[in-house]
């Protein structure tokens, strides 16, 4: 029972973190300066999701076989790869140098 | 179907003057197509989603969650971050911390759906509703520039990521898959791989754009270090706040173009897919 109250109390936590700015503002349009960095928080958002994807939380070394991957992805990209095959590139690099 | 066309049509939709059944049928058809580049969108975070589901199905069943339980929880709650924070935290201590730590750790929604606001339709609930397909990929792919994001594109992009969290949380809930498998295959690379791609189109906006992400990572790796990953990301996103710098040079025709955007209903991204001509494999590349 306590695991599934918490579960219950997590998932309409979540429910009312995403719903919460919709109900504040409701109509009203942000300001200009607040549009301006809204138009910033994707590629904000972005870099700190690398970020922490590719950091470890306890600490410890940065996994470098992870950043070789990610780095393949991106160069793949720049290749003018389509991204989901960028990606997978990435994966197969990392996957082969654990490998060897 | 070009973006801007489908954004033309969800103006027009937004305006009302879409009432007669030909334009009715363009506008379906347009939020159709929208959904469906969504979906195209989505199939790669959704793959890593599945991967992370199946860690989180194989610890949560050698915690001894229950099958039945811990899908319904991925089914409903649908967040990674907050989900492994619960069950990481609560066989460790107070049922109350590990409820505040796993809801606090997503705290960016707060911010995300503040930005979103502007691009929902409807009442304050209806808002509220629309805004629960938000997910940090699809919060990504369905910006399309001058502060605005197309909600039926992030919907869409939404899907294959919460199919893939559920198929996931099953399988590694029912198989316990060895976490020295997902190891292996380099399953870990596949969500900052396609973070670090969208984010290549993203800063080729403008150097506001590359001084903001530039900053979220900084913030975002200096947190890591004293604090969980949920909260570092909710101080990256002070990163944003290079926006109340002065528009810079560099972007100034695409800052230009937003500010026409924002004065018209047009759309910047589109005109960036015009040029670019979409990605081959529909993914949101360029688009994004």
């Amino acid at each position: 029972m306590r695991v599934a109250l918490s579960m219950l109390a997590v998932t309409v936590a979540n429910w009312v973190m995403k719903a919460s700015g919709p109900l504040a503002l409701g109509h009203r349009q942000l300001p200009r300066t607040a549009r301006r960095i809204v138009a910033l928080m994707a590629p904000t958002l972005l870099a700190g999701l690398i970020v922490v994807e590719l950091g470890d939380p306890d600490g410890g070394d940065l996994n470098w076989t992870q950043i070789v991957g990610v780095v393949v992805a991106g160069a793949a990209r720049l290749l003018k790869l389509p991204m989901l095959l960028a990606v997978l590139c990435g994966a197969a690099a990392t996957a082969v140098l654990r490998l060897m | 179907m070009g973006r801007s066309l489908a954004y033309s049509s969800c103006e027009k939709e937004s305006s009302g003057s879409g009432t007669n059944a030909g334009g009715h049928a363009a506008d379906q058809m347009t939020t159709r197509s929208r959904f469906e580049e969504g979906v195209r969108a989505g199939v790669g975070p959704g793959a890593a989603t599945f991967a992370l589901g199946l860690s989180f199905g194989a610890a949560a069943s050698i915690a001894g969650w229950g099958t039945a339980l811990t899908i319904l929880f991925s089914m409903l709650a649908f967040s990674g971050s907050a989900q492994f924070a619960l069950l990481t935290t609560l066989p460790t201590g107070n049922a109350g911390a590990a409820i505040a730590s796993a809801a606090l750790i997503n705290a960016r929604y707060v911010v995300m759906g503040i930005a979103l606001n502007d691009s929902l339709r409807g009442s304050r609930l209806w808002r509220a509703v629309q805004a629960q397909v938000l997910v940090d990929a699809s919060f990504v792919v369905a910006y399309r520039g001058a502060g605005l994001f197309d909600i039926v594109r992030m919907a869409g992009a939404s899907v294959p990521q919460w199919l893939g969290w559920v198929a996931g949380t099953a399988v590694g809930v029912l198989t316990r898959p060895s976490s020295d498998l997902l190891h292996d295959t380099g399953a870990d690379v596949i969500f900052p791989a396609f973070f670090l791609v969208l984010l290549m189109e993203e800063v080729r906006r403008s150097l506001r754009a590359l001084l903001s992400a530039l900053c979220g990572a900084v913030i975002a790796g200096a947190m890591l270090l004293v604090t969980e990953p949920g909260y570092a990301l909710l101080a990256a996103t002070a990163g944003a706040l290079v926006g109340l710098l002065p528009e810079d040079p560099v972007g100034s025709g695409r800052d230009q173009a937003s500010g026409r955007d924002e004065a018209s209903g047009g759309d910047e991204a589109s005109g960036r897919d015009e040029a670019s001509g979409g990605d081959a494999d529909g993914t949101p590349g360029s688009s994004a």
